[in-house]
């Protein structure tokens, strides 16, 4: 499962004066949109009804309102101490104005009626819109009911774990890089917790309401001896899942970690050239997520930047690769109820063995391109404009063995653990190999670091020739246009038949 | 139109009203030390694409962090967007028990030079031209980028923004200061592509204090001339180079490995650098690094750092030798010097780089004449732009290994790198410059001249 691997801890006591959840746990469902977001003004469907009406009537197509709040902990273990303890919290709302193909889009900490209406001015003004200019015939006919999928999670905040316990875990965690762990100068843990609510409300009707809830956590360390150095890191992430915590096997995290940076501390920098690659599962997926991911987004056809824009139906990779994105995975980081443009998430296949499917579209996407949401409208925060993104995205299983993968090259690079990585202009990807081992006649041989792998979409997916039978993922995150958000990768082991790995 | 965002009209926060709430609010709690640092914003932004407005943005941003102290003498920190009066009382709450787990062996302190005069910048507030007057100018620029060259056929990024923010810092001892600076870009990046090559794309920015001031004419030019010197490109040959880093390649390259510098980093045992670096050689004896915050070509100047301490001009490294270090003022406590103005707002204090200025030290030379990107002869790789420096750079370890744009040049002949990689360690960089040119240039991230040196690994599909 994605993200897997791992399992969370602990005891619940959640410490209510960092949270801002009062709001939420409304008695009457009538009442549940008040919400808190700005207590003392009128319910919010009736004050939404009223924006929207306002925008439509001024002749904008579609007008869309992301409303937010969050509660946001992170907390850091160095040694046998807690460094840093930084909790914070806030609220927003991003107007969105479509008229065309063009659109405004306004994001304000204000939440009163005077606020938001300010921001629909602007809004509507970017567009050559004016309110009461009666000019337009569009209406609107109220908010749809809404799509509360955020009923079975007004306590996840309350539920998921207090300072106490995920300090305690920290330094658990770091007590036991120390004990699992040589030469190691820094020790450290890290845990991070984003606790979303949502309101979406859009012109067109919709009308959603989510929770969401990410938890991350992770260990580091800074091996040295001499001249030697290697950093290692590993971090473990979920959603939706408010007790998971409790269940992380601290310890097999810091035995991995310590056997990972034992390993790199002597290892040499790899011979930079063109080789083969296997690249293992879980955080491998990176490859696709740069190489192939972004350049399914409509986001990249829009801007006429993918090579693949008039490619659905034709072949654009190996008929060994089948990729999906979807936001469904149970406690995948990238898994999402519904995405921020209020639409139900789903189950994409992008390529199906190597014939491209569908590309990621968000509202956006869909009326500048043509291709059908996907429940891919994606944003950071209130402050962006959503866009089409990746949710939880991998290449699906195949029939080898990873050990067949490995076998089958002579001299090339496996690639155990990946770092980040990202995608340009021209469809050129790039991303940093952690942990890496010299293949050698079919056998795995030295470990060798510095490596990074380049290449370009349209060359390496039809590389991608063999895949393994142990699909696995990984959470990470990915920046790009509607900033920072949650995802998973994921792959099985898989084959490359040549790439650029960059090196000394 | 009233309504557009005009962002030079942003209401200024109410510094003393804000102390005064949270004087009052930290009395009432039994606070007796407190800071706060607080910000807000307003930006207005458009995208295009081919003629056609793309996307137009405009934000309204406000942020206050609070810091205190409890009887325990521990600090606890909290973050709100929230500047109501029940906003500024959470967060102070929240800190309050944060505080709890404060670390009692690196307590931070407030800046002695929190209330000693702040420097004078000369940054007059440009008045804002409006969303729609922004639109007007990109597209025209669009226009210019894309009538340059016929391979040219779109500019898939680029932006142009206005924006003007305020900044204050308080705390209990009575220190107040405050800051308001507007601030322009414009960003373009061509994407050009000939029948049967492989597209290419190359780009420009500018920054400005208002978007009147752009050079917004300079910026099409130089995307232009970028993005046509990559049309013809050839992979290379594996091996060690001549490497000449552009002003803008070479700051990026330093900034990420700005641990080498950061006491913080230092304390914390992620730096290449140790406390007894001090004074001992990290680079050639010809070269020199500044922290120049006050910079005149800084456009995003601030007379003070997140604890209130005022900015400066701060040596690094002298002749080759490590002078001094960046410090907030727990590190500088921890090495008996003054805070230098470089600090965060935290509960643990990050630290960090302002604004790199990179030359030959005073009274010396690389004794190398011969060395000029625009004439030397010599075979050597012109590295104008690195990428992906948050995967490839290890900081803690020395060692990069970054894709990059640039040019192998013959005889004075460019031909652009097709897909290569540029590998090294920073140590070794530092100690393997061969000349740095006489004229550095003023960047949107520092001062730099093109920095020349031997030998760094380059891996291409040749």
């Amino acid at each position: 499962m994605p993200g897997e691997g791992r399992a969370f801890l602990c005891s619940v006591l959640h410490n209510r004066s960092l949270s801002q959840s009062d709001g939420l746990v409304a008695s009457h469902p009538a009442e549940r949109h008040d919400l808190g977001l700005d207590p003392g003004q009128t319910p919010w469907k009736s004050r939404l009804e009223a924006l929207l009406g306002e925008g439509a009537r001024a002749g904008a197509d579609l007008v869309e309102v992301f409303l937010e709040r969050t509660d946001h902990i992170g907390v850091l273990a160095e040694q046998d101490t807690i460094t840093s303890v930084s909790p914070s919290f806030g609220m927003g709302a991003g107007i969105r104005v479509f008229r065309g193909h063009r659109d405004g889009f306004v994001s304000t900490n204000d939440l009163s009626d005077a606020g938001l209406l300010l921001a629909l001015d602007q809004a509507l003004a970017m567009l050559s819109l004016e309110r009461n200019s009666a000019a337009s015939h569009n209406t609107f006919e109220g908010l749809k009911p809404l799509r509360d999928f955020a009923i079975d999670k007004h306590q996840w905040l309350a539920q998921s774990p207090d300072l106490a316990t995920s300090t305690a875990l920290l330094l658990q965690g770091t007590n036991l890089l120390q004990r699992h762990g040589k030469h190691l100068d820094v020790r450290r843990g890290s845990y991070s917790r984003d606790w979303q609510e949502v309101l979406v409300a859009a012109s067109d009707g919709t009308f959603g309401h989510d929770i969401r809830l990410h938890q991350s956590s992770g260990l580091s360390v800074l091996a040295a001896d001499g001249e030697h150095r290697a950093s290692i890191g590993r971090r473990y992430g979920t959603t939706d899942r408010p007790d998971d915590l409790r269940n992380w096997d601290v310890e097999a995290s810091a035995i991995d970690v310590c056997s990972s940076a034992a390993t790199m501390l002597y290892a040499d920098y790899v011979d930079g050239g063109q080789m083969p690659v296997v690249l293992a599962n879980r955080f491998g997926g990176v490859i696709f997520h740069e190489a192939c991911g972004h350049l399914l987004e409509t986001t990249q056809v829009e801007r006429g930047t993918t090579p693949f824009a008039n490619q659905v139906g034709e072949s654009i990779a190996h008929s060994a690769v089948t990729a999906i994105d979807e936001g469904l995975s149970a406690g995948a980081f990238g898994s999402i109820s519904m995405d921020d443009e209020g639409m139900e998430s789903e189950r994409t296949v992008l390529i199906e063995n190597g014939v491209l499917k569908r590309f990621l579209s968000d509202r956006a996407g869909e009326m500048r391109t043509g291709h059908a949401r996907t429940g891919s409208g994606r944003r950071q925060s209130h402050g962006f404009a959503a866009a089409s993104r990746m949710r939880n995205t991998y290449i699906a299983a195949g029939p080898h063995k990873p050990e067949e993968l490995i076998s089958s090259i002579d001299k090339g690079l496996y690639c155990k653990s990946m770092g980040g990585g990202s995608v340009g202009a021209t469809g050129q990807f790039n991303f940093s190999v952690e942990e890496g081992y010299l293949i050698e006649n079919g056998q795995l041989g030295q470990p060798v670091k510095g490596a990074t792998l380049i290449g370009e979409a349209k060359e390496v997916m039809p590389r991608i020739s063999m895949c393994a039978d142990d699909l696995d993922l990984a959470a990470g995150y990915c920046g790009s246009v509607s900033g920072s958000i949650f995802v998973t990768v994921g792959q099985p082991h898989i084959k490359v038949d040549s790439i650029t790995v960059g090196g000394r | 139109m009233s309504t557009t965002p005009s962002t030079a009209a942003s209401t200024p926060l109410n510094v003393h009203a804000l102390r005064d709430q949270l004087h009052a609010l930290a009395k009432r709690d039994g606070i007796q030390r407190w800071d706060l640092g607080a910000s807000c914003s307003t930006n207005a932004s458009v995208q295009v694409d081919r003629g056609e407005a793309k996307q137009m943005k405009a934000s309204q941003r406000s942020s206050i962090t609070v810091r205190v102290w409890n009887e325990a003498g521990l600090i606890g920190i909290t973050s709100t967007s929230d500047l109501s009066q029940s906003g500024l009382e959470k967060a102070l709450t929240g800190a309050k028990e944060a505080s709890r787990f404060g670390n009692a062996d690196d307590v931070p302190g407030f800046s002695p030079l929190a209330t000693a005069p702040i420097p004078e910048l000369d940054r007059p507030l440009q008045p804002a031209q409006g969303i729609q007057t922004l639109l007007t100018n990109l597209k025209a620029a669009e226009h210019d980028l894309l009538a340059h060259h016929q391979a040219i056929e779109t500019v898939p990024y680029n932006g142009l923004s206005e924006g003007s923010s305020e900044r204050i810092y308080l705390n209990s001892d009575g220190a107040l200061r405050q800051m308001q600076r507007t601030q322009a870009s414009l960003y373009l990046y061509a994407r050009a592509e000939e029948a049967g090559r492989k597209p290419r794309s190359g780009g420009a920015v500018r920054v400005a204090l208002g978007s009147q001031e752009l050079d917004v004419q300079g910026c099409v030019e130089e995307a232009a001339q970028r993005t046509i010197s990559h049309l013809n490109y050839q992979p290379i040959d594996t091996g060690r180079y001549l490497i000449c880093f552009t002003p803008e390649a070479f700051l990026d390259l330093l900034g990420a490995f700005s641990s080498l510098v950061n006491a913080r980093s230092v304390l914390d045992g992620v730096s290449l650098s140790q406390v007894e670096s001090l004074g001992t050689s990290v680079a050639v004896p010809f070269f020199s690094l500044h922290d120049n915050g006050l910079h005149p070509g800084h456009v995003g100047a601030a007379p003070f750092d997140g604890e209130g301490t005022p900015t400066g001009r701060l040596c690094l490294i002298r002749n080759g030798m490590l002078e001094s270090f960046l410090h907030s003022e727990a590190t500088a406590r921890r090495f008996g010097v003054d805070p230098t103005g470089h600090a965060g707002l935290g509960a643990k204090v990050s630290v960090g780089p302002d604004w790199f200025e990179v030359g030959t030290s005073e009274g010396t030379s690389s004794g190398t004449t011969h060395l000029h990107h625009a004439t030397t002869t010599e075979p050597f790789v012109l590295i104008e732009s690195l990428n992906a420096l948050h995967a490839g750079v290890k900081a803690s370890q020395g060692s990069f290994s970054l894709p990059f744009d640039g040019w192998l040049v013959r005889g004075g002949e460019r031909i652009s790198v097709e897909s290569a990689t540029v590998a090294g360690d920073i140590r070794e960089v530092l100690n393997g410059i061969v000349h740095l040119e006489a004229d550095a240039k003023v960047t949107h991230q520092g001062v730099c001249p093109h920095v020349w040196v031997d030998g760094l690994a380059i891996t291409g599909e040749a």
